[in-house]
């Protein structure tokens, strides 16, 4: 193929079909979303010509429901747009403190965290609060729709699970209960527009003063973002007090495999992993009691 | 492969034009239609020199296709001063100094006029963490941000 392709299909199905026809010609193809990572990889020396296949045009990726049956964002909603619904900000904080730190503004009104899944950079914010969230991947697939927990999608540094002509529609949850909250933390040199040095999702659920179900998850501390079910273990059955939370923060630390690099070092983002659990648990605890 | 045909909206105008698949807005805006008021600086979305405005939303155009900009509204630096004259922004950037070499100026302007859409009386803080995506290496920030309080004042008590 000599130069790039632009297909803007309006339904699954012909998604699919141009993703299966292209797989069979042996051409290549990129499914096109917010585009702030597919525009910046197009423009490498020496990216492939490939057809773009852009999925917004489709009712399903634009689907942005939180309702008592369980909340549904799709691939093409940006950041921007999930942040100003106040039901989801409500429900899911931690998610939207995620999707808040990537980018700037004008980027935020592109990207999508489908997306970030889908480009499944280790530093990604919002993989390890979509984990914590307990997020499944709604994927199409050529004989109907598949799904998959969040933390089985990224396989490895910038590879996810999507077979060939496979897409992704969108990420769902259940409606947490009230008692039930998210928080993501991540630490970076700056305080805006920076990559995570290491990264933390947390959601606790608080009942009669125990906290009865917990997931956590660490981002940038290994290649892909992890869910600690031993620093989970560590909280389930405590009253969320500084043993646990030091408990969790260890397994944290002990479950990162980090590189050191120009941001931290290994021993450093061990550290910190740590801490940010701590901290991200003690949001999370507060935000489940004032529900 | 053939160009593609797209029409949209710019700056209140029914456009049409062809572009190649791969070719972002932002080529589109200073190479197909001649509009050379945004600015390439980075073309990694990372600067914000390019910023515009689709649909009321504020975006990189380097990071979206032209195509993509089809059946959308565009708004443009172009786009910001009406019959009667300059912006309450511009004139203000103007009169507080906030620009040197001005590269980064339309993306600023842009930008900020999104800002006072969505919060017309903007903290110093909200005004900084809306502009973080907006690289100037001049003036400094300070200058900017005065511009943007007073016309933020100027637009909610007109003289």
């Amino acid at each position: 193929m000599e130069s790039y392709g632009y297909v803007a299909p309006s339904s699954i199905a012909e998604v699919l079909a141009v993703l299966n026809e292209s797989t069979s010609a042996g051409q290549m193809t990129q499914v096109l979303a917010g585009g702030s990572d597919v525009l910046v990889q197009m423009r490498m020396p020496n990216h492939q010509p490939r057809t773009i296949v852009d999925i917004k045009k489709l009712a399903e990726t634009n689907r942005l429901e939180v309702s008592a049956e369980g909340i549904y964002i799709g691939a093409a909603v940006s950041s921007a747009v999930m942040n100003e619904h106040q039901g989801l900000r409500k429900a899911m904080p931690g998610l939207m403190e995620a999707g808040d730190l990537i980018g700037s503004t004008q980027v935020q009104g592109r990207a999508t965290i489908c997306g970030n899944l889908c480009n499944a950079s280790p530093a990604g914010d919002s993989i390890p609060a979509l984990i914590a969230a307990g997020g499944l991947c709604d994927i199409a697939t050529a004989s109907g729709t598949r799904e998959m927990p969040v933390e089985d999608f990224v396989v490895g540094v910038g590879k996810n699970a999507l077979q060939e002509g496979e897409f992704l529609l969108g990420v769902k949850f259940a409606m947490p209960k009230a008692n039930t909250k998210d928080a993501y933390l991540r630490f970076t040199p700056r305080t805006e527009m920076d990559i995570a040095v290491a990264g933390v999702g947390v959601r606790v659920s608080v009942e009669n003063g125990i906290c009865t179900d917990a997931r956590v998850s660490i981002g940038a501390v290994a290649p892909t973002a992890l869910l600690v079910t031993s620093a989970a273990d560590a909280l389930i059955g405590s009253s969320l007090d500084e043993a646990a939370l030091a408990a969790a923060g260890q397994a944290c630390k002990d479950s990162a495999s980090p590189i050191s690099d120009k941001r931290g070092t290994a021993e450093y983002r061990q550290k910190v992993v740590a801490v940010l659990c701590k901290r991200a648990i003690a949001i999370a605890h507060k935000r489940a009691l004032e529900n | 492969m053939a160009r593609l045909h797209v029409e949209s909206t710019i700056n209140g105008e029914a456009q049409e034009f062809l572009c190649d698949a791969n070719q972002s807005l932002l080529d589109v805006l200073r190479d197909e239609l001649g509009l050379t008021g945004t600015k390439e600086g980075c073309g990694t979305g990372d600067c914000g020199a390019c910023s515009v405005l689709v649909d009321g939303r504020l975006v990189c155009s380097c990071l979206m296709l032209g195509v993509e900009a089809s059946g959308s509204e565009v708004e443009t630096i172009e786009g910001i001063a009406g019959d009667e004259g300059l912006h309450p922004l511009q004139n203000a950037f103007l009169e507080n100094a906030a620009l040197q070499c001005g590269i980064c100026t339309p993306g600023f302007i842009v930008a900020s006029k999104a800002l006072l859409e969505k919060h017309p009386n903007p903290d110093e803080s909200t005004i900084r963490y809306w502009l973080a995506g907006n690289l100037c290496r001049c003036t400094g920030y300070d200058k900017i941000i005065r511009a943007v309080q007073d016309a933020a004042a100027k637009m909610s008590h007109p003289a």
